[in-house]
């Protein structure tokens, strides 16, 4: 009986697999001419929030634009997705699976690490990477087929300096990262280096850390001014329900990562003041924004994707030029090879909601201003407080 | 600042921290004292309540909400037991041990699955949110509540295990189970009591944990469950008082290390930063090693007398 019963079991495992082997399988036979853009994004893990709205803009690009004109023929354009979760070892794997399925381009992905972890990947392909909000600089100065289209960490890194220094009048920062996380690393580093080594305090945390306290007494008790944190928004979340708990008493400051409604959400109703550096300030674009929020509004899975509110991350506006990229890429190149798209790729310009994106030698966008926002914890949404340059 | 007044907040924040891994600790040490199963799950099953009272409150009032949550805790945890570890009770018992991380990784899997991995906002619970100043230390009430209710429940654990009829068949389960089943102890029983038990503590502590630390992804229970588990070991697995112990020993100098840098600089000991708070979960993994290798039963841990 327990013999019958386990190969009954054994069977219907073999036909599951089979039924999921199926369908993936019919899935990827559509008819006509299909161009297939990889989408690169966390869907899950630390950044699986932020890397879900970045997708976003690429979805409601993909609504606006569904097909593309490619040497004379109309191509319809199809996303296909792979979740990287946000770690640096899935990355490859989820990499692989995109040039697996024939992609001629890819997308992605937010977060530095993976995007860096992926590189030698796509490299190995020969397929074209256009990175979305990753900011280390390293994720194109080691690789020749990564280009990207939003500022760098150096350049972020040093903007924050200068507005902890001149704009909140702080002499002393406490700076706090992840261990081993190139993105919250990368960023302290060069903020450091602007702001004076021997003028911050430089601490960071484990993965996996919930109790985030102790941090808050440290800065408080070194007598800090400016609280610089620019790790994931899951660690965000806590550091500031226990920076308000803890009663801070001084402004907290970070980066991109930040620009998210979990931010907004958790500290709302605080006492708290939390200014960071974006890519895009809601109102810039007031077609987008108007388009962009009621297909948000008209989706309940795009809205649930969103943290379940309208609120616009700049991340859906650079997912959204992404796209659009990635298009004009492929218009030059006239073929879906991605070779030719990594040929034709430097000579893209375009100008996007997030403003006119073109490529230096290396890849990376040239951009010389990023906006400075603080969280309104009163109303939960973002003001927009200035336009800052480097230098 | 005198020395105690730089100190008192990581002293407090790591009693919170140690109190909140008591609670769990118990519940693995119960389990391993009388199943001597090391039930991986547990971890879980906590990270499950805290995901069951983000849909609850946002569904029903929290007078409503947490008696509900802390039911279908138990009710998970019992379930468990009997689907999952109930029909290897003859196996051998690397076979349940696997079976747990088996439970472990669906749990995991299914909050993924459920909350699309994306980062959920616990409930703030009025009154225990609110900041509160202790000897000049500002912190929310749950931490400094957090300690007191722990050593509450303890107690009263203790004194159900060694004054009430079913804590008495536990101690004879724990002691023998062939001898007890012959005894006419229900063993079943027993052990589903243990898990009901181990649950609700479970449960109570991720009510305390997560308001406290508001964020909830899959992984949540990973870590505070890798920890709370150390702590029993520490203590002396299947010794509830030395779970206690080891879980507030571990919670203190956790919390220690990582502010030892600023400790020490405010008091001029060492001009530049170290990084010590950079090792702190090393530290907590290094003092389980030193703890076992000097007494391998742990701090409380029972002797083992050769029966012959």
């Amino acid at each position: 009986m327990k013999k019958l019963l386990s190969i009954v079991l054994a069977f219907t495992m073999v036909l599951a697999l089979a039924a999921c082997g199926g369908s993936s399988g019919g899935g990827s036979s559509a008819s006509g001419d299909v161009v297939k853009i990889g989408v690169f994004e966390p869907q899950s893990g630390d950044n699986g929030a932020g890397g879900k709205q970045e997708v976003l803009g690429m979805q409601y690009a993909n609504t606006v634009a569904p097909t593309v004109e490619i040497g004379g023929k109309t191509y319809q354009v199809e996303l296909v997705y792979a979740d990287n979760a946000s770690s640096n070892d899935k990355a490859p794997t989820a990499a692989q699976t995109l040039i697996s399925s024939g992609v001629s381009v890819v997308l992605g992905s937010y977060g530095s690490g993976v995007s860096i972890a992926a590189g030698d990947t796509f490299k190995a392909a020969g397929v074209p990477a256009i990175g979305v909000t990753c900011t280390n600089p390293q994720v194109t100065s080691g690789c020749d087929v990564y280009f990207r289209i939003c500022f760098l960490d150096p350049f972020q890194g040093t903007v924050l300096a200068n507005y902890a220094k001149n704009e909140l009048g702080a002499s002393k920062a406490y700076c706090l990262s992840k261990q081993g996380d190139d993105y919250s690393g990368g960023l302290v580093n060069y903020f450091v280096q602007a702001f004076g080594a021997e003028n911050c305090v430089q601490e960071t945390f484990p993965e996996g850390t919930s109790d985030y306290s102790t941090y808050i007494t440290n800065a408080q008790n070194q007598g800090c001014d400016v609280f610089f944190s620019p790790v994931s928004t899951e660690a965000a979340a806590q550091i500031i329900a226990k920076a308000n708990a803890q009663s801070l008493g001084m402004p907290i400051l970070a980066g991109d990562t930040w620009d998210s409604n979990v931010i907004l959400e958790a500290a709302k109703g605080s006492d708290l003041k939390i200014c960071v550096t974006t890519f895009y300030q809601e109102g810039a674009d007031a077609n987008f924004d108007a388009g962009v929020k009621a297909w948000i509004n008209g989706d309940a899975t795009a809205k649930a994707n969103n943290g379940g509110n309208d609120e616009l991350a700049a991340v859906t506006a650079m997912g959204y030029d992404a796209y659009f990229v990635a298009l004009e890429a492929l218009k030059a190149a006239g073929s879906t090879n991605p070779a030719d798209v990594l040929k034709a790729l430097p000579g893209v310009n375009y100008t996007g909601v997030t403003g006119a994106i073109a490529f230096d030698s290396i890849g990376d966008a040239k951009r010389d201003s990023a906006f400075v926002k603080e969280c309104n914890t009163s109303t939960g949404v973002w003001d927009f407080v200035t336009v800052a340059k480097a230098g | 600042m005198s020395l105690w007044n730089t100190i008192l907040p990581y002293i407090l924040s790591g009693i919170s921290v140690g109190g909140q891994y008591a609670l769990i600790a118990v519940g693995y040490t119960m389990v391993y004292g009388i199943l001597r199963l090391i039930n991986f799950a547990h971890g879980d099953v906590f990270m499950v309540a805290g995901l069951m009272m983000v849909y609850f409150a946002a569904a029903m009032p929290l007078y409503a909400a947490i008696p509900l949550m802390i039911a279908l805790t138990v009710l998970l945890g019992f379930t468990i037991e009997r689907v999952a570890y109930k029909p290897l009770r003859s196996a051998p018992r690397m076979s349940v041990m696997i079976s747990a991380i088996g439970v472990s990784y669906l749990l995991q899997n299914l909050a993924l699955y459920i909350t699309g991995g994306l980062n959920k906002n616990y409930p703030e619970i009025p009154w225990i949110s609110d900041k509160i100043t202790v000897f000049g230390a500002t912190t929310a009430r749950v931490t400094v509540i957090t300690p007191f209710l722990t050593v509450a429940l303890v107690f009263a654990l203790v004194f159900l295990i060694n004054n009430t009829k079913i804590g008495l068949a536990m101690r004879a389960v724990s002691k023998d189970f062939e001898t007890a089943e012959l005894m006419g102890i229900r063993i079943n029983n027993v052990i589903s009591a243990t898990f009901v038990i181990g649950t609700f503590l479970a449960a109570v502590g991720s009510l305390l944990f997560f308001s406290n630390y508001p964020g909830i992804v899959p992984t949540s229970g990973a870590m505070p469950g890798l920890k709370a588990f150390v702590a029993a070991v520490f203590g002396g697995i299947g010794s509830i008082p030395g779970a206690v112990v080891g879980a507030f020993i571990i919670g203190i100098s956790e919390s220690i290390i990582k502010g030892l840098d600023t400790i020490l600089i405010t008091h001029g000991v060492i001009a530049e930063q170290m990084d010590f708070s950079t090792f702190s979960d090393a530290v907590t993994f290094v003092l389980l090693i030193v703890i076992l290798v000097f007494k391998p039963t742990g701090l409380f841990g029972e002797k083992t007398t050769d029966k012959v």
